[in-house]
């Protein structure tokens, strides 16, 4: 042996014939919602390559259509098959459930989903440009606003038909989102459905400059809070010594079976625990914009094109209570006694800040995003119970808001004058007199936000709040109808705006959208009152989907 | 179960829902075709007369105490049930409905025509796409089928939806339809800036009455979800059932503890109070009665406002007994307060139809005092009274409107002589007039009577003071009279048409019942008194025994 082999075999050794890397086990049925949304989103791009271009809009809206039923085919088919109950199980190496609450919710959010993509395909509403119907979305994202690239596009008849695949994959993050079962997965979910949402936030076809400092706004503030999401998961992981949902529950709870010398020496760390916990659940409610993690929502709301707006406000909320529940149910009931009154105090912050300022506003897109906030208060009402009633009226709360939200935006994008839609309350002035179906669309989705009984805002809210006051929190049931009792007076004041003001001469006009924009406000006023006369169904698939696998 | 579950015909089903029919039918009318609305809406409303004529005739009064009885499930999950039920005080309330709603068709028969009708009004120049003869119409059925379902509903939840639900057509009417006269106040060629001047008054007049209402709505429903708390804490199955919960309270099944109890009841006491309306909550009544048209007017004071003081007997009083108890000597003196601070501030009025709202808080502030007296003749007399309030205030509201829409003004200066140009007109007022003060020989006077003898038996001093209330009405009640009816006749008053047919028809058939309810009350209170009994008895109070009778013997024995 020379002597440098022996120097080298001091630092280093014949390596063994490694074994076979284990490949993954992936249920590709349990998961095929998600991978539908996804591989159509993939598809989407494709498209978007190889098509020419006026072939392009019939067939993403096709295929976006086609993938997102699909996908709500394939929920119900999971549901079915008993996956909701007992046969509820985490899929994909730990790192997805498969369970009532997580089937309950993407099916909410691809209904919801598949209604914005109407929304979205609309192309009646603003005046043809060049001869050439027009959506909501810039002609050529990339041109600078005012700018003679932003013409020619304009010219040429461009649009934007790549938002379909964008808005599939969001809608993808989101299906992940509330079903993730480890702190990274939760992540990424969060991620792959934040950005496609920046970029299209960008996107509106007018007031564009308003609509990119909406996207940068939100862009920045969400970053920060990926940021803050990501450090407590790397302090949980330090406390805990596993991502994994069910591992950390463990090491709260204190049944952990294997101590190793690391778990030992971290898990006494509380302030590990306690902070880590806390920056989760801050990027948690940042997505769901309780105060004070709301300073995004108003501007974002107003900046957004509409139908983005409708969309995210509908389903983005659906998602991140989704993983909120999910986080506090499953990994940090253990912590409830410290958890709960900081939740306490969000709550009651939010639902009176939002119900307070929004009295001020005068614009509806900003009015709504306020009104938005309150009722993130009332949702978290229904978290903090921290019983099954507690998931179930927080799930049935969350299908029937969506609904409303999206009705509601989707008649935003109606009323118009010559500067695209006229969201400023006083050109709404005298709107019943002028069209009054769609103001008395407009006002069953007022009166289903403020609650008024036999729409379905009044079955969610009395389900979170009985909810709320069965897990012992009574004193958030008043302050929730006193912040109710407040926003209705702003719901009110643009009913008596819309009915009993004189119109003015040159107030906005309401469009003839096409058939897509009526269905969704269609579906959006029939499941209103639908859940509003009679939820017992619904109430019933939530009650049912109400456990967490673990 | 001390109900039998009516398995046949869904009468008080059937009695509601032919209102909401009506409303939709009247509703989808065409626009052109406004006198077709107006019939259909007039026939809808005798329907449902007769509907209730049916209940009032197969109500036994001496039988079980919830009759007609319908149960069905409805929402599970919150042990909600569509429970109907009706006893004496309910039967009672739903003929009165029933009874005034046809009359207030009629009397508002042109209040929504589109253009300026053939009274005074000038309200030329709006030309709404919309068609509001036909919603009129259709609001006033829908706030019909509310109301009677509220008064069927024995489930807190059913009770409370439609209370709630019933604010938005109401909201409507209030705001959407004000008095056509209004304008013609200002010279009738400017009549554009009066018109804006009374739509911003009138608009604000509807959103105090959401807003005062819906906050005590909003407060009631924390109290209806508590309660559904305690239920299901104690009972396993949380329930809204009125008799259930009543049983089990009886039982001893359902324990609540005492400050639970008081709060519970403020929270549905107060919804009830913003209702009724009773001081200091009252300050909407005046505006919404000020600002609506008559025959509204009439539907807020008789009709609407009567499931407050309903509700009060049979959900606060049978849910809450030892609560009431409790609350009773605050609830007297707000009563108190409301007579005596309602006919004071009647008597300063210079406004027709505000003059009769503070009259009606008075009224409603004896029916209060009734309630809360805890005596079979004060209870009694408050559900007499709230039959007969609304019957007179819808003569005198209504005699009133078709006054002001004369002459086009509410102030009772502008009026002055009018007796010798519109007798039959002058008649009328000055009948409905008696009855609001209460005159011996019409239908209120009972009542009034009622109360007080009730309230003196158990609160001498209490009774003594209400009585100022009676002197007072008839202050303001012939102090109009006398300024508008009598004196020297004015110009503008000169060429006053006497009443019409239509209004002749509206205006008789309630001056004879108030003629015959004041001579003869024995069918009411045939009905009524079981009622009175039942819930007293689930209250545990019983009538005073009249320290009069052992102080004569005594002194016989001497």
């Amino acid at each position: 042996m020379s002597s440098a082999a022996t120097v080298h075999s001091l630092w280093t050794t014949a390596a063994e014939i490694p074994d076979k890397i284990p490949a993954p086990h992936i249920e590709y049925g349990q998961l095929a919602p998600t991978l539908i949304v996804f591989g159509a989103a993939l598809v989407g791009i494709l498209l978007e390559a190889f098509l020419p271009r006026r072939a392009r809009y019939h067939a993403q809206l096709l295929l976006s259509l086609v993938g997102l039923a699909a996908a709500f085919a394939a929920v119900i088919g999971l549901a079915a098959g008993g996956y909701a109950t007992d046969k509820a199980r985490i899929a994909a190496m730990g790192a997805v459930a498969v369970d009532g609450p997580a089937l309950f919710l993407q099916g909410a959010i691809l209904l919801v989903s598949l209604v914005a993509v109407f929304t979205f395909a609309e192309r009646r509403l603003d005046p043809r440009a060049h001869g050439k119907r027009v959506d909501s979305f810039a002609a050529q994202a990339g041109a600078v606003p005012g700018g003679a690239a932003e013409q020619a596009a304009v010219k040429a008849g461009f649009t934007t038909t790549e938002v379909f695949p964008i808005l599939l994959f969001a809608v993808g993050g989101m299906l992940v989102f509330p079903a993730a079962n480890d702190l990274l997965t939760l992540f990424v979910a969060l991620e792959v459905f934040s950005l496609p949402l920046y970029v299209l936030c960008a996107l509106a076809r007018r007031q564009r400059l308003l609509s990119q400092e909406s996207a940068v706004k939100y862009f920045l503030l969400g970053a920060f809070s990926s940021a803050f999401l990501l450090f407590g998961v790397a302090l949980l992981y330090g406390y805990a010594g596993t991502v994994t949902y069910s591992g950390i529950a463990e090491v709260v709870d204190g049944t952990v079976r294997n101590v190793t010398p690391a778990l030992a020496g971290t898990m006494g760390n509380d302030a590990l625990l306690l902070i880590g916990s806390a920056m989760v659940l801050v990027g948690l409610l940042f997505k769901v914009g309780a105060v004070p993690f709301h300073m995004w929502t108003p501007d974002v709301y107003q900046g957004a094109p509409t139908p983005v707006t409708g969309f995210m406000a509908a389903a983005t909320k659906v998602a991140a209570f989704g993983a909120l529940l999910r986080l506090l149910y499953v990994v940090l009931p253990g912590m409830r006694w410290d958890w709960r009154p900081v939740m306490w105090g969000v709550a009651i912050v939010t639902m009176l800040a939002g119900a307070i300022v929004a009295v001020t506003q005068t614009d509806v897109k900003r009015m709504l995003a306020y009104s938005s906030i309150a009722h993130a208060g009332f949702i978290l009402a229904g978290v903090l119970a921290a019983t099954p009633d507690g998931v179930s009226s927080v799930l049935f709360y969350l299908a029937a808001y969506s609904f409303v939200t999206l009705g509601a935006f989707a008649v935003v994008t109606l009323v118009r004058d010559a500067g695209g839609e006229a969201t400023h309350l006083s050109k709404w002035a005298g709107l019943g007199r002028r069209s009054p179906l769609t103001a008395a669309v407009f006002a069953v989705f007022l009166l289903a936000f403020a609650g008024i009984p036999l729409t379905s805002g009044f079955s969610g809210k009395f389900a979170v709040f009985q909810a709320a006051a069965g897990g012992g929190a009574g004193e958030l049931v008043v302050v929730g109808v006193i912040a109710s009792a407040i926003a209705a007076f702003f719901y009110i004041r643009v009913i008596v705006l819309m009915f009993f003001s004189e119109p003015r001469p040159e107030g906005p006009t309401v469009a003839v959208p096409s058939p897509l924009t009526m269905t969704a406000i269609a579906l959006g006023v029939a499941v209103t009152v639908a859940l509003g006369v009679a939820p017992q169904y619904f109430l019933d698939l939530a009650g049912q989907a109400g456990v967490f696998v673990r | 179960m001390s109900q039998v579950v009516n398995a046949g015909f869904p009468l008080l089903t059937a009695t509601a829902a032919v209102p909401a029919l009506g409303a939709v039918a009247t509703a989808a009318v065409p626009a052109a075709r406004r006198t077709a609305a107006k019939w259909l809406a007039l026939a809808f409303s005798l329907a449902t007369l007769a509907l209730a004529l049916v209940v009032l005739v197969r109500f036994e009064p001496g039988g079980e105490q919830y009759q007609m009885a319908e149960s069905h499930a409805w929402i599970a999950d919150f042990g909600v049930r569509y429970e109907l039920g009706v006893d004496g005080i309910a039967v009672a309330l739903i003929a009165l409905t029933a009874l005034l709603i046809p009359f207030i068709i009629l009397a508002g028969w042109h209040d929504a025509d589109p253009l300026a009708g053939s009274d005074s009004g000038s309200d030329a120049g709006r030309s709404y796409s919309w068609r509001p003869t036909q919603g009129f119409f259709a609001l006033i059925l829908m706030v019909e089928a509310m109301v009677v379902i509220s008064f069927e509903a024995t489930d807190v939840f059913l009770f409370y939806v439609f209370f709630e639900a019933m604010l938005i057509p109401m909201y409507f009417l209030i705001g959407g339809f004000g008095d056509r006269a209004a304008p013609a106040q200002f010279a009738a060629g400017t009549a554009g800036g009066g018109d804006e001047a009374a739509a911003t008054q009138r608009s604000y007049a509807a959103v105090k009455f959401l807003l005062y209402n819906l906050a005590g709505g909003l407060i009631m429903l924390a109290a209806v979800i508590g309660l559904y708390a305690v239920t299901a804490d104690d009972l396993g199955q949380g329930t809204f059932s009125l008799q259930q919960i009543v049983q089990a309270r009886a039982s001893g099944d359902l324990d609540l503890a005492t400050g639970t109890e008081r709060l519970l009841f403020l929270g549905f006491f107060f919804a009830f109070a913003v209702k009724a309306p009773l001081w200091p909550l009252h300050t909407w009544l005046p505006n919404a009665m000020g600002e609506s048209t008559a025959p509204v007017a009439v539907l807020i004071t008789a009709v609407v406002d009567k499931v407050g003081t309903f509700a009060m007997l049979r959900f606060c009083l049978q849910l809450f007994p030892e609560a009431s108890k409790w609350a009773t000597p605050a609830i007297l003196v707000l009563s108190l307060i409301s007579i005596v601070y309602g006919a004071l501030l009647a008597v300063g009025q210079r406004d027709i139809k505000r003059l009769v709202a503070y009259a009606s808080i008075s009224h409603f502030g004896f029916i209060i005092l009734g309630i809360f007296a805890m005596t079979t003749q004060g209870q009694g007399g408050a559900t007499l009274y709230m039959v007969n309030h609304g019957i007179s205030t819808a003569a005198l509201m209504l005699v009133a409107g078709f006054l002001i829409s004369r002459r086009g003004s509410r102030l009772i200066a502008d009026y002055g002589g009018v007796q010798k140009v519109a007798p039959v007109l002058a008649g009328t007022f000055l009948i409905g007039g008696l009855a609001t003060l209460s005159l011996p020989g019409l239908a209120p006077f009972v009542s009034e009577f009622l109360v007080l003898v009730g309230t003196f038996s158990r609160y001498p001093v209490i009774g003594i003071i209400a009585t100022f209330g009676i002197v007072l009405a008839a202050l303001y009640v012939l102090v109009l009279y006398q300024r508008t009816m009598t004196g020297p006749v004015k110009d503008e008053v000169r060429h006053m048409p006497d009443l019409r047919i239509r209004e002749l028809v509206v205006v008789a058939p309630l001056i004879a019942l108030l003629l015959f309810l004041g001579v003869y009350p024995k069918p009411l209170t045939d009905i009524v008194n079981p009622a009175v009994d039942h819930t007293l008895s689930v209250v545990d109070r019983h009538d005073p025994k009249s320290d009069v009778e052992p102080v004569r013997e005594t002194e016989a024995a001497k």
